[in-house]
């Protein structure tokens, strides 16, 4: 019996290493797709990204078509950065805008994937739902989870995907190819021929995290440039002073390259601590970073992961409910980089500093007070 | 049986006259890792070098002082680290990026700290809950209260007013070229700390309940108040430390997560009993410094990140174990 187990155990053991090796983050045909998006032309009313889409594939949604009012179930993974902050106000706002739905119900899953998956069986048994909509904390572990939903009724999943066709629509920007893309290139650029380059990253093992380092260390490797390192920050501000000091001790840094612009502040002020120029850097479209960017004037790029796309789900729900049809099997949006060019309009004193000025939210209801702004 | 005990706590072999009087392992360790990190990084005899390293290393040293009050009574503190977040993102809060109202907003983080202290002390002395789960129960309570606080994302940001004790070296001093505001933070708190532990009777007191709680109650030892003093110490440090760390490098939402093992692990290096009766403030601050040493060492050394992990935790194991070892041996003889 015991032996039994263990062969099974080892088994399973196995079946989910083969599993998380299926989950390709270097994929070749992958970043030739989103590169051309970055520059192809959406489909969708102009100046309202969130509502414009690449392609004209579209999912029937008929079988869905429901009376109103109604109830619009999210199992969000969780609301613990700023990024994903500044997006579930935008949600929030959007449902302001559509007097059929009676209701929103929000399970906050705190960052914890079994939290997610009970969450969302609690939503179905509730019975309460039209349509469930999933940001899933990671991409192997919610497939379970988003396969029953798709069961009992239309789901759409945003943000971060899962390894399953089920749901209405994928609702995301172009997406981490993109990201690494516009960053790699802007280093490439700009950095002197064979510079040094730190690469600062969140934490491994996020899809969409990880397609954005992939993509920069294709152009990396293509342009000769040279990576003195790979670190992981955490998101944390004293990791990422504490990581860039000590790289400063050890030689040059030309370049800063970070997956996510969040700590790109704190990456700066190891430079300035040191007493030593600022280095070419790719942060995000957080107003701090902006707002030190428009005052010291250095060399700088802010891809964005849109916080407009909560938007979208919100506007999907209700067309799926409706029978309308809606982008599918993945409504893919636009993806845009604030760059030197573009900077004073998305710098907003009046906005707190943690705040993404890529949210699509200046006319929603309650803009700015909802934000945080003044 | 209390001045035995303090004798044997304090300075072990001193009483044996001839032999070498013992000097804690900690201080052999962490100049061994400093020695390794120069070779690895010549630039590290610069004083940008150390001076950054001692900056960096001053909240976790700060955080090993205060924890080791609460170890030494026998017991533990799990709520500095959601303290230290919610020191950084309270203040970030109240603040508002108003420079103005720093001189206020650190007096109340400090009583914020104070009834953290009280309230942990209280739990345990009085309603017999295990420290261990007071202060656990204390950890997520001050985490949801940073996140309610906050709802994930601080509003304001730290001014540079705040930010002087984290961030702001003293420039223009001879020899060393300059000093960091927060190594003179750490040397003023470790010296406190050092004298109200080793030269008063608080100290002794301490000592005595974690050696053995009853046995000092009966000699007159006030038990409940030395041990909720411990805990507010280690609290009030916590709110120094985050004070540190939002300072040095902004706001972030999980500031202090993990410093409260960092802070068990460091005093533990520095030859503390986990059991209570046994800690040093010296020798919890080269705790905190070894520690310190020991990432900065491997980051030196440019090992990929997993590796690094994995060399981490065997040498954190190792150092515990050397100073179990020399304990062991020294209760021995």
């Amino acid at each position: 019996m015991k032996r039994l187990l263990t062969a099974a155990l080892s088994a399973a053991l196995i079946a989910s290493t083969a599993q998380a090796q299926q989950l390709n983050f270097d994929d070749p045909a992958e970043f030739a797709r989103q590169r051309e998006l970055l520059t192809a032309k959406a489909n969708g009313p102009d100046g309202e990204p969130w509502a414009q889409h690449y392609g004209d594939q579209m999912a029937d949604t008929a079988k869905f078509k429901k009376e109103g009012p109604y109830t619009i179930c999210f199992s969000n993974a969780g609301v613990n950065n700023a990024w994903r902050v500044t997006g579930w106000t935008n949600m929030q706002a959007e449902v302001k805008l559509h007097p059929e739905i009676k209701e929103l119900i929000h399970v906050d899953a705190e960052g914890s994937d079994d939290k997610q998956i009970s969450d969302i069986d609690d939503l179905i048994n509730g019975g309460k739902c039209s349509a469930l909509i999933v940001s899933p904390n990671t991409t192997a572990a919610l497939t379970p989870a988003v396969e029953k939903a798709c069961a009992k009724l239309p789901v759409i999943v945003f943000d971060r995907g899962v390894n399953t066709k089920c749901p209405v629509t994928f609702i995301h920007p172009v997406g981490g190819y993109g990201f690494g893309i516009q960053a790699g290139e802007f280093v490439a650029a700009n950095a002197p021929a064979g510079a040094n380059v730190l690469m600062l990253r969140i934490v491994p093992g996020v899809d969409v995290l990880e397609t954005r380092a992939s993509a920069a260390k294709h152009i990396f490797k293509e342009k000769g440039l040279n990576v003195i390192g790979e670190e992981f920050t955490e998101g944390d501000n004293a990791k990422t002073k504490s990581i860039v000091e000590d790289y400063l001790q050890r030689g040059t840094i030309d370049a800063v390259w970070m997956d996510a612009g969040a700590t790109a502040v704190a990456a700066l002020e190891a430079f300035e601590d040191s007493g030593l120029p600022l280095p070419v850097i790719t942060g995000e479209d957080q107003q701090d970073f902006l707002m030190k960017w428009k005052a010291e004037g250095f060399k700088a790029i802010a891809p964005t992961y849109p916080t407009y796309q909560w938007r979208t789900p919100i506007i999907a729900a209700v067309n799926v409910l409706k029978g309308e049809p809606v982008p599918g099997p993945e409504w893919v949006m636009p993806q845009p980089a604030i760059t030197a060019e573009t900077l004073d309009q998305y710098v907003n004193d009046k906005m707190p500093p943690l705040h993404h000025a890529m949210c699509g939210c200046e006319k929603l209801p309650d803009y700015p007070a909802a934000w945080g702004g003044q | 049986m209390i001045q035995q005990t303090i004798g044997s706590a304090e300075t072990p072999g001193t009483s044996r006259s001839g032999r070498f009087p013992k000097i804690n392992p900690v201080f052999f360790v962490l100049a061994a890792l400093l020695v390794a990190i120069t070779l690895s990084n010549p630039n590290f005899v610069e004083p940008p070098g150390y001076m950054n390293f001692l900056k960096r290393a001053a909240p976790l040293a700060i955080l090993a002082a205060g924890q080791i009050y609460v170890i030494v009574s026998g017991g533990f503190d799990l709520s500095v680290g959601s303290l230290i977040t919610l020191t950084v993102v309270g203040s970030s809060m109240l603040l508002n990026n108003n420079a103005d109202a720093t001189w206020w907003v650190i007096p109340v983080m400090y009583a914020v700290g104070l009834a953290v202290g009280v309230i942990n002390g209280l739990v345990v002395s009085f309603l017999r809950v295990p420290s261990l789960i007071a202060t656990l129960g204390m950890m997520i309570t001050l985490n949801g209260a940073a996140f309610m606080w906050s709802s994930g994302s601080p509003r304001g940001y730290l001014p540079e007013t705040f930010r002087f004790f984290g961030r702001v070296n003293i420039q223009g001093i001879p020899l060393i070229q300059f000093l960091p505001v927060a190594l003179l933070v750490l040397l003023s708190v470790g010296i406190c700390l050092f004298w109200l532990m080793h030269r008063t009777n608080l100290g002794r007191m301490l000592h005595a309940i974690g050696d053995n709680p009853r046995a000092a109650q009966m000699s007159g030892v006030p038990l409940e108040r030395v041990r909720i003093t411990a805990f507010v110490v280690s609290s009030l440090s916590a709110v120094t430390a985050g004070i540190l760390l939002g300072g040095f490098a902004g706001v972030s939402t999980d500031v202090g997560v993990g410093y409260e093992l960092q802070a068990i692990t460091a005093c533990v290096i520095g030859g503390a009993q986990l059991l209570g009766g046994r800690g040093s403030v010296p020798a919890s601050i080269a705790g905190a410094l070894t520690l310190t040493a020991i990432f900065t060492l491997l980051n030196f050394i440019g090992l990929p990140k997993p590796v690094r992990d994995v060399v981490q935790g065997v040498i954190l194991i190792v150092a515990v174990v050397l100073a179990t070892y020399r304990r062991n041996r020294a209760g021995g003889t």
